[in-house]
């Protein structure tokens, strides 16, 4: 395991911070909101729903769950690698 | 059996759980009354949190609103989930790391000042008690139903029993408590939803049924959504699915509630409970599934109590109305006044009238009540209002956008006991945001203020008696807003606390916790500036103030409503911390040490003994 090394870690937490509100911001303010109307014209329907109003009412809130799960597996990967995880049996108190 | 039966069945078993488990899990020492000991599952920590979070504005009145507005609601949708994207990449583990038990201690320390204490003290109560007045009145508006007794007498009873029973257990308490209460809402929200979309659109998933098909008046197989956008052309209202809020205001209000949401202090305490950061990142992902499981339903029961709604009541003859219609009108959520003398209730938007209104009369309904104080009636049976017709439109129904969810049951024309079920869903989920707001409204005073401020000799006993001292005085102060709410709708009225946490709590955690250069005077220039802007602007377009008056919708800035004024506040307090924080000088080297601390996600169980 390697040495931790604060800067190297904080990049790689930036770098999948920033990745993921980029996917936050465009699912919901993109899609829902500013392109909806294109969406809505342009794109084919989900079930019945116009794709801009599916994604506001629907589509969004499942990004979000999705996100986060990948959010917890991307750090506790990056936790790994810097060997930043708590001994299983480490008295917390 | 009677409605009344299956309603106290329901919702006393409903209480004997809760008690017993309040009772069972009771705090003994103030670790235990703030963060439960740090030692809740990420799983449940998950359920409490989602319980917590679905105040009674979300389990009563989102479905509602978004049967009214169509796809404007998606703001509230996503605001009030996205918010929970941002929580959990930007804040919580971070937080937790610190390991203090309350947003404004680690303020206070971030900022190393008191004063910064004191003004964090100041928001969280401002927030909290915001937030819990709109609970206070779902409170109301459940009880209201139950019994058939007027809405006042509903936040009364309410608030003497969210005060019994979150004075019993402090954070471990309502932890458990709110676990079973989830289990409680999830069931009753989904099970009528999925009812109600076999019967409409033959899909027993309701979220399927929105986006499926049903049939027309002629028997044709149409998209339900499509058969909706007739109804509402038809009827003079805007296309369900197109909306009418200009995308900026949209924009902004969503913008509001997702930093709210990441700024509340209810919200953030709840992960303070777990054992570790990795726990803490665990329990987000529940609590945001848990959440979705309601959230994704609304939609789907809103869509459908529309339907329902018009098919139901639009050109019926009063006479020949369902018989729940009678039982809303007595407790003044809906009502009726026949315009045009024809015997039958219709129903109409704004675009049917030359003036643009769809209001059927000035005001809330009240009741005209004869010499023996009885509710009058007219010619038709139908009960008679004092209000003002508004003579510029032809729409003769009014309905409070609350009684949506409660109204869809007898609608749909379920069982009766499913509306039990819900009577008992809907008070879990009014009690549980309650009493997580009270803890946190108690704590800010016992902790942040009196131990940490005026009497750092306080004993642990000693603190917690202050804690429930301030629970008590809280809820006086709720109740009363609760009866006479500032706004005319519980989610409006929920809404402005977004605000104010967007515009207060949202910047300064977020820079105190990834920048090492902001220190403490611009860090509360911008907190004050944030705040003041938006309260002063929420406050002038909602209160008649004397001398200056009430603010009309053509003085908004860039047409942005009360609501959505917080993300411009989030911004401004951001521009001045910013601003100022690198014409400041840098904060001291221990505090900087301390920021580079709360990134490193190991050791946050140790951290916690500081």
């Amino acid at each position: 395991m390697s040495e931790h090394d604060p800067k190297a870690y904080r990049r790689d937490c930036l770098k999948i911070l920033l990745a993921l509100l980029s996917v936050w911001f465009f699912a919901s303010y993109g899609c829902a909101i500013l392109f909806r109307e294109w969406l809505d014209a342009n794109l084919p329907t989900v079930g019945s729903a116009p794709f801009g109003f599916w994604m506001s009412q629907q589509g969004s809130i499942i990004t979000f769950i999705l996100l986060l799960i990948v959010y917890r597996l991307l750090m506790s990967r990056i936790d790994a690698k810097h060997g930043l995880v708590d001994e299983k049996h480490q008295n917390e108190n | 059996m009677s409605q009344d039966f299956w309603n106290f069945l329901f919702i006393g078993c409903s209480f004997a759980v809760y008690i017993i488990i309040a009772i069972r899990s009771r705090a003994a020492s103030t670790r235990e009354f703030y963060v439960a000991g740090q030692g809740v599952s990420p799983f449940a920590n998950g359920m409490a949190t989602a319980a917590d979070w679905m105040s009674a504005a979300t389990f009563i009145s989102m479905a509602g609103t978004i049967a009214i507005s169509g796809y404007d609601a998606g703001r509230f949708l996503m605001g009030w989930t996205g918010g929970y994207v941002l929580l959990t990449i930007l804040m919580v583990p971070f937080l937790r790391k610190f390991g203090k038990a309350t947003i404004p201690d680690f303020i206070g320390d971030r900022y190393y000042s008191d004063f910064a204490r004191v003004v964090a003290v100041v928001c969280a109560i401002f927030i909290c008690l915001t937030y819990i007045m709109g609970q206070m009145r779902g409170v109301g508006v459940v009880f209201s139903q139950l019994f058939g007794i007027e809405i006042w007498l509903g936040v009364i009873i309410g608030g003497a029993i969210v005060f019994l029973y979150a004075g019993l257990g402090g954070m471990k308490g309502i932890t458990y408590t709110q676990v079973a209460q989830y289990c409680v809402m999830a069931f009753s929200y989904t099970l009528p939803a999925i009812l109600i979309a076999m019967a409409l659109t033959g899909n027993f998933i309701p979220q399927l049924g929105l986006i499926s098909t049903t049939t027309d008046a002629a028997g044709n197989a149409v998209p339900f959504l499509q058969k909706l956008n007739n109804i509402n052309t038809e009827l003079g209202f805007s296309e369900y699915t197109a909306g009418k809020m200009s995308t900026l205001n949209m924009f902004c209000i969503t913008a509001a509630l997702m930093a709210g949401t990441a700024g509340l202090p209810h919200v953030i305490v709840r992960f303070f409970t777990v054992k570790d950061v990795r726990a803490v990142r665990t329990s987000c992902c529940w609590t945001l599934a848990f959440i979705g499981v309601i959230y994704l339903t609304a939609p789907a029961i809103g869509a459908f109590a529309r339907v329902n709604l018009i098919e139901k009541l639009h050109n019926t003859s009063y006479t020949e109305a369902p018989y729940w219609f009678a039982e809303f009108e007595e407790t003044g959520q809906m009502a009726w006044v026949d315009k045009n003398g024809d015997g039958k209730i219709q129903y109409f938007g704004p675009g049917k009238s030359e003036a643009g209104t769809s209001a059927a009369f000035a005001g809330k309904p009240k009741h005209q009540l004869d010499g023996e104080n009885d509710k009058m009636r007219g010619t038709h049976g139908e009960y008679l209002f004092t209000n003002k017709v508004d003579p510029s439109n032809p729409n003769e129904l009014y309905f409070g956008n609350d009684i949506m969810v409660m109204a869809n049951p007898h609608m749909g024309g379920l069982p009766k006991w499913v509306i039990g079920l819900l009577m008992a869903g809907c008070i879990a989920a009014a009690l549980s945001t309650a009493a997580g707001l009270l803890l946190v409204l108690s704590t800010s005073i016992s902790h942040d203020l009196m131990k940490k401020i005026i009497r750092p000799t306080l004993t642990d006993r000693e603190e917690i008696r202050w804690a429930r001292i301030a629970s008590f005085v809280s809820l006086i102060v709720a109740i009363y807003f609760g009866i006479n709410p500032p706004s005319a709708f519980i989610a409006k009225t929920v809404a402005f606390a977004f605000g104010l946490a967007a515009s207060s709590f949202f910047p300064t955690l977020l820079i105190g916790i990834f920048s090492k250069r902001i220190g403490n005077r611009a860090a509360m220039a911008g907190m004050i500036t944030g705040i003041a802007f938006t309260l002063s602007y929420i406050i002038y377009f909602q209160f008649n103030i004397p001398y200056i008056g009430k603010g009309t919708p053509d003085q908004y800035l860039f047409g942005i409503t009360p609501e959505g004024i917080g993300f411009v506040g989030m911004l401004i307090n951001f521009a001045v911390t910013l601003g100022l924080g690198y014409l400041l000088p840098a904060p001291p080297e221990i505090i900087q040490k301390m920021v580079d601390r709360i990134h490193v996600p190991t050791g946050a169980g140790s951290a916690s003994n500081h």
